[in-house]
């Protein structure tokens, strides 16, 4: 393996957890609250489960290009590409934090609320330490899909390892469609390992 | 009722403390969801230090009644009266924090240790650390747990007895005027039961606390109460002393002293 690859490995896999890493924060600084309200709320459940299951069904590729000719959050590079990954990502979180707030027994909510809990203490103390597992469950499946679907970034100039596997592809060249589906799996792995690890401890 | 029988239930009880005034009363007090009226106009007041076992079958209102007193639910005419005051009146928060509350063991929270648990509202009042600690240990005691086995276990590595007593040091964490326990030994082995209705009468004893009791179970009534209040339907049948309960001659009084009857007969 040349230096020169080797290099471009290096850069192009630090691109590509950057975009992972800014798009999971911004899809858990959204889906979790977003699962909040829902679980709250009955009434706005459809509409934002609806939301996010739509954008969940449109094929990873066409959502990214469907984003070029939007403005502010459209167009070439990045910005378009965590749009568009942050947006695929709500779904799995969101709904695992309804799911967990909703799991906790009534038993033990109506406790809370009888032992003079307000509801914010009866969501800070009791709810999320309890749906917190589930939760974590959601923002796992979405971190690796999301490192997959980030290879598509490439296709409107948002970089990463897709880079590698465009490239390959135009040009027949196995060892490039490798040099970025290699480094992105091991990546997947990984989040997967730690993240999972995380989810056990939390719950001893 | 054979005198056999009605001396045996009453032997464990022992007689209540003195009676002052009126700490919860029911005016009127009715529970109506859509159509269905599940209490009608309940008028029933509970005097301090007593203990009323709300007795009646599934559906017949008790629970509703009970989760009035701590404004879980309101009623939707007449009042509730809390310390003289009507539930609407109070801040919800307040009035629960001022009223303890034991239901089914269930209702621990999982992901906190037995000391957690019982130091949830002294640590929503904001108590200092110290004075917790020594509340929690003085509390397991009184309930029979020993704090150095038992503080730092989860609920799911306690017996179904053990969580309930939990339960009930829980409830008493905060020196409430007012206990109200919904059906809180209904899922623990009858031995086990036994135990704990032993207990909740040393208790009573040492503390005095004014306790509204709900309940399915004839015996654990006639056992706990000083008064028994009766209902069916969502409507006070009947409301009277263990003693006087054993001679009533209500048909649904009489469905439920079937109950012992029955058992004494085959003794």
């Amino acid at each position: 393996m040349s230096s020169s690859l080797a290099s471009e490995i290096l850069q192009l896999t630090l691109e590509h957890l950057t975009l992972v890493l800014i798009s999971m924060s911004i899809a858990i600084a959204a889906a979790v609250p977003a699962g909040i309200l829902i679980a709250r709320r009955a009434a706005s459940r459809p509409w934002l489960l609806g939301f996010a299951n739509v954008m969940q069904t449109i094929p990873s590729l066409a959502l990214f290009g469907f984003l070029i000719p939007v403005p502010l959050i459209g167009g070439i590079g990045k910005r378009t590409a965590i749009v568009a990954l942050v947006l695929y990502a709500l779904l799995p979180i969101m709904r695992n934090t309804l799911v967990g707030i909703l799991g906790v027994d009534a038993a033990v909510r109506e406790s809370a609320v009888a032992m003079g809990m307000t509801a914010r203490q009866l969501l800070w103390r009791v709810e999320m330490p309890l749906a917190a597992r589930t939760i974590l469950a959601g923002i796992r499946v979405a971190t690796v899909t999301t490192i997959g679907t980030a290879t598509i970034a490439a296709a409107i100039g948002g970089g990463g390892l897709g880079v590698f596997i465009f490239r390959g592809i135009a040009s027949v060249d196995t060892a490039q469609i490798l040099a970025g589906a290699v480094p992105a799996a091991l990546i997947a792995l990984a989040a997967d390992g730690a993240l999972g690890w995380v989810e056990r401890r939390w719950t001893n | 009722m054979p005198d056999a029988v009605a001396g045996r239930y009453l032997a464990i009880r022992r007689e209540p403390v003195d009676r002052v005034s009126a700490v919860v009363e029911f005016r009127a007090a009715s529970y109506r969801i859509g159509p269905r009226e599940i209490l009608k106009g309940l008028t029933l007041s509970i005097e301090a230090g007593e203990t009323l076992v709300l007795l009646g079958r599934s559906g017949s209102g008790k629970t509703t009644a009970l989760k009035m007193v701590n404004g879980l639910l309101y009623p939707s005419a007449g009042e509730v009266l809390v310390d003289g005051a009507p539930t609407t009146a109070w801040d919800p928060v307040r009035l629960r924090r001022h009223i303890g509350y034991v239901i089914q063991e269930i209702g621990l929270f999982p992901h906190y240790t037995v000391a957690q648990n019982v130091a949830v509202v002294p640590r929503l009042e904001s108590w200092d650390a110290e004075r917790i600690r020594a509340r929690v240990d003085a509390l397991l005691r009184q309930v029979g747990l020993d704090p150095e086995q038992f503080a730092a276990r989860y609920p799911a590595q306690l017996s179904g007895g053990q969580r309930q007593r939990v339960g009930v040091a829980r409830a008493l964490a905060a020196d409430p005027s007012v206990l109200l326990f919904d059906e809180p030994f209904g899922a623990v082995d009858p031995v086990t039961r036994l135990d704990l209705q032993k207990q909740f009468l040393a208790l009573r004893q040492d503390l005095g606390k004014t306790s509204i009791f709900v309940t399915h179970d004839v015996r654990e009534a006639l056992m706990l109460a000083t008064r028994i209040a009766l209902l069916c339907d969502g409507a006070l049948e009947l409301l009277a002393t263990p003693r006087q309960f054993l001679d009533a001659r209500g048909d649904e009084a009489q469905a439920f002293l079937e109950c012992l009857a029955w058992k004494a007969d085959r003794q």
